[in-house]
C-alpha cells in the first residue's frame, strides 16, 4: 500500500497536512502525537514583522463549528526563522510555511527570506477574512491572484501553493487565475466569512464582529468548492474545510484532492490527524486500493435509484 | 459478495473510535468517570471526575478541558480545577450556556472526555497570604488553601447569601464574606470585605471577574503586595496553539514576540503587574 503523495515535485508520506492557523508550528500538538506521522506541517501564517492581531474574543462556537478571528498574530519572520524552524527541522515531515502579509511586499519580503532556509513548500495566504490590508483582498478579485501569484513566483525558491477564499462567487475563475499566474498547488478552502451575535447582551459575539466560520458546518461547501478547483486546473489541490474523519478527508480526495489538511478537528481532538492516516490506511486496505492517487478525483455520480 | 461484503463494512467508523493506540511519553486526552454531581446555587455545580491521570499532577489554579457530549459542539470548555482528592478533581462550574447546560445533566457513572490539567498554576509561596475568588473565580481557591504552607485568609465575593464551597473553605483557613447585595458578610466588594473585616497578608492570589481583578491589582500596587491574577477567556485548544486566548502583556512576550501572552499556556496565573486588565 503507497500513500505517498508529490504535491510539486515534493513527495510527503503520506497526504495528512495540518491546516495553516490551527497548529502554531508544531511544538504545542507535538506533545500529543508524533509529528513524524505527519505528511506535512502547515505553519500559521508568518509576517515580515510580528503582528499583535485582533482583540479579544477572538473565537465563538457555532452549531458544528466556530468562528475565528485572530488577525493572523504572529511573531514576524526572524524569530519564527530562528525558533520555529529549528524546531521543525528535527521531524520526518515537510515543512510548509504560510506567509501572510498587507501588501505585495510583504508577502515578497517573506518569501525571500526563506529562500536559503529549509522550507518544503510556501503557502501563500490570500484569503485571510480577518485583516483589513491584504489577505481577502488579494484572493477576491481574480486579476489581483493572478498578479501577486505570479510576483511571489518571481522570488520564491521553493514551490508555491496559494490558498485561496471560499468568499468568491466563481472559485473555478480564482483556481484559474492563480494556476495563470504560476501557481504550483492550490489549497481550499479558508474560511467562511460569519457572524454571531449575543442575543442576551445585545452584541458581536466576536470583537472583530465578522470572524472565518470552520468546521463540520462547512465541509460539504468546502468539498464542491475542491471539486470545482480541481476540475478547473490542472496543478494539484490540498482540500480542507470540516475535516475530523478518514471519511470526510476520502470526501476531499474523491472530489479531486491530492492533499487534505486537518484545522478546527485539531481542537477537538490533539492527535486527529494522526488517527486520520490510520483510517486512510483501513480504507485503502479494505478496499484493495495499492496507490493512494488511485483515489484522488475518482468521485462518480450517484447511482441511479 | 465482494460488493455485499463492502457494503456491510461501511457501516464500521473508520476513524477516530477504532484507532485508540497509546503512544509513549505522549500527552493524550482522558476519560473520566462522573462519581458525583451536585447543585450549590442558582446555576453553579460540582462535579466529582474520577480521572486519575489529571489527579496525580494538578496543582491549584490548573483547569481541565471538558468536552460535550453533543458532537455539533466542538470545544473544550475550561474549567478550572476547584479540588483534588485521590485519583478524582472536583470542578465547580456556572452554567452559562448550552455547553455548561448539558454538563449539568451528566449523571453519575457517566463517561466524560477531559484534556489537562492546563496552565501554570498558583506558585505557592511561604508569606501569609490573601486568597480572593469572585463568584465562579471562588473554586481554584479551594485547593489553593489546602496547599499553602504559610497563614491564609479566603476572602470570598458572592452576589447574595448562596455561599457555595463556604463551609469547605472554612475547614483550611479563615473566610471573610463579601455579597452584592449585603445578605451575607460585608455588603459590597471583596476589597470592602477586607478593609472591613481587617485582613492582612504579603501575597495575593486572586481570581474572579475582570473588574474585580482591576480593582484588585491596583489595591495591590497600592499597598506593595506580590500580587498574581488568573485570567480568563475564550479558548480553542488550550494547549497554546490557536491564539484564540490571549491578554494583552506589558512587555513584548518571548513566545508571541509581540504585546501578547496566552492565557491557557503561559498563564492563566500571571504576575499582576505583566498583564494589562
Amino acid at each position: 500500500m503507497n500513500m505517498k503523495v508529490k504535491l510539486a515535485g515534493v513527495e510527503l508520506k503520506n497526504p495528512l497536512m495540518t491546516a495553516s492557523g490551527t497548529f502554531g508550528s508544531g511544538a504545542e500538538y507535538g506533545e500529543y502525537m508524533d509529528l513524524n506521522r505527519l505528511g506535512a506541517v502547515v505553519t500559521k501564517g508568518v509576517a515580515n514583522v510580528p503582528w499583535e492581531g485582533n482583540p479579544t474574543p477572538r473565537i465563538a462556537e457555532t452549531a458544528g463549528g466556530m468562528l475565528n478571528a485572530i488577525g493572523l498574530q504572529n511573531p514576524g519572520i526572524d524569530r519564527f526563522c530562528e525558533r520555529d524552524l529549528p524546531f521543525l527541522k528535527q521531524f520526518d515531515t515537510k515543512i510548509v510555511v504560510n506567509v501572510c502579509g498587507r501588501s505585495e511586499s510583504d508577502y515578497l519580503e517573506v518569501v525571500e527570506r526563506l529562500a536559503g532556509e529549509a522550507v518544503d513548500l510556501l503557502e501563500i495566504n490570500i484569503s485571510c477574512p480577518n485583516v483589513k490590508e491584504g489577505g481577502i483582498a488579494f484572493g477576491q478579485d481574480p486579476k489581483a491572484v493572478e498578479r501577486i501569484t505570479a510576483a511571489v513566483k518571481k522570488k520564491a525558491r521553493q514551490p508555491v501553493i496559494m490558498k485561496l477564499s471560499p468568499n468568491v462567487t466563481d472559485i473555478a475563475e480564482t483556481a484559474r487565475a492563480a494556476q495563470a499566474g504560476g501557481a504550483d498547488v492550490l489549497s481550499l478552502i479558508n474560511t467562511l466569512t460569519g457572524m454571531k451575535i449575543d442575543v442576551h447582551r445585545r452584541c458581536f459575539a466576536l470583537a472583530n464582529r465578522t470572524g472565518g466560520l470552520s468546521g463540520p458546518a462547512v465541509k460539504p461547501v468546502a468539498v464542491r468548492m475542491v471539486y470545482q478547483a480541481a476540475q478547473a486546473v490542472k496543478i494539484p489541490v490540498i482540500g480542507m474545510g470540516g475535516i475530523l474523519t478518514a471519511e470526510d478527508a476520502l470526501e476531499f480526495i474523491l472530489a479531486g484532492a491530492s492533499a487534505v489538511a486537518v484545522g478546527t478537528a485539531n481542537f477537538v481532538r490533539p492527535d486527529v490527524s494522526v488517527r486520520i492516516v490510520e483510517g486512510l490506511a483501513s480504507y485503502m486496505e479494505r478496499y484493495g486500493v495499492e496507490e493512494i492517487g488511485e483515489l484522488v478525483g475518482a468521485v462518480k455520480d450517484a447511482p441511479q435509484s | 459478495m465482494r460488493a455485499e461484503k463492502q457494503r456491510n463494512r461501511r457501516d464500521t467508523p473508520i476513524c477516530p473510535e477504532n484507532t485508540d493506540k497509546k503512544v509513549e511519553n505522549m500527552k493524550e486526552q482522558v476519560i473520566g468517570r462522573l462519581l458525583s454531581q451536585k447543585q450549590l446555587a442558582e446555576n453553579v455545580y460540582s462535579m466529582w471526575i474520577e480521572a486519575a491521570g489529571i489527579a496525580g499532577t494538578a496543582v491549584p489554579g490548573q483547569f481541565v478541558s471538558v468536552y460535550c457530549k453533543d458532537g455539533a459542539r466542538l470545544l473544550p470548555r475550561p474549567v478550572s480545577i476547584c479540588e483534588v482528592s485521590g485519583a478524582a478533581i472536583r470542578l465547580v462550574y456556572r452554567v452559562a450556556g448550552a455547553g455548561t447546560a448539558e454538563f449539568s445533566d451528566w449523571e453519575a457513572g457517566e463517561e466524560i472526555r477531559l484534556q489537562g490539567p492546563l496552565g501554570n498554576g498558583f506558585p505557592l509561596r511561604p508569606e501569609r497570604a490573601i486568597l480572593i475568588g469572585g463568584g465562579i473565580g471562588i473554586p481554584p481557591m479551594l485547593e489553593l488553601a489546602k496547599r499553602l504552607p504559610g497563614e491564609k485568609t479566603i476572602v470570598a465575593g458572592y452576589r447574595d447569601d448562596q455561599l457555595f464551597l463556604y463551609e469547605t473553605m472554612k475547614q483550611y483557613a479563615p473566610v471573610a464574606v463579601a455579597t452584592e447585595d449585603g445578605s451575607a458578610g460585608t455588603k459590597g466588594t471583596v476589597l470592602d470585605a477586607i478593609r472591613e473585616q481587617g485582613v492582612t497578608g504579603q501575597v495575593i492570589y486572586a481570581c474572579g471577574p475582570t473588574p474585580m481583578l482591576r480593582a484588585v491589582k491596583a489595591y495591590a500596587l497600592e499597598q506593595k503586595i506580590v500580587c498574581y491574577v488568573s485570567l480568563e477567556e475564550r479558548m480553542a485548544c488550550g494547549i497554546g496553539a490557536c491564539l484564540a486566548c490571549v491578554c494583552r502583556s506589558r512587555e513584548v512576550d518571548a513566545h508571541t514576540g509581540v504585546h501578547n501572552k496566552r492565557i491557557c499556556k503561559d498563564g492563566p496565573v500571571f504576575l499582576a503587574q505583566e498583564v494589562d486588565l
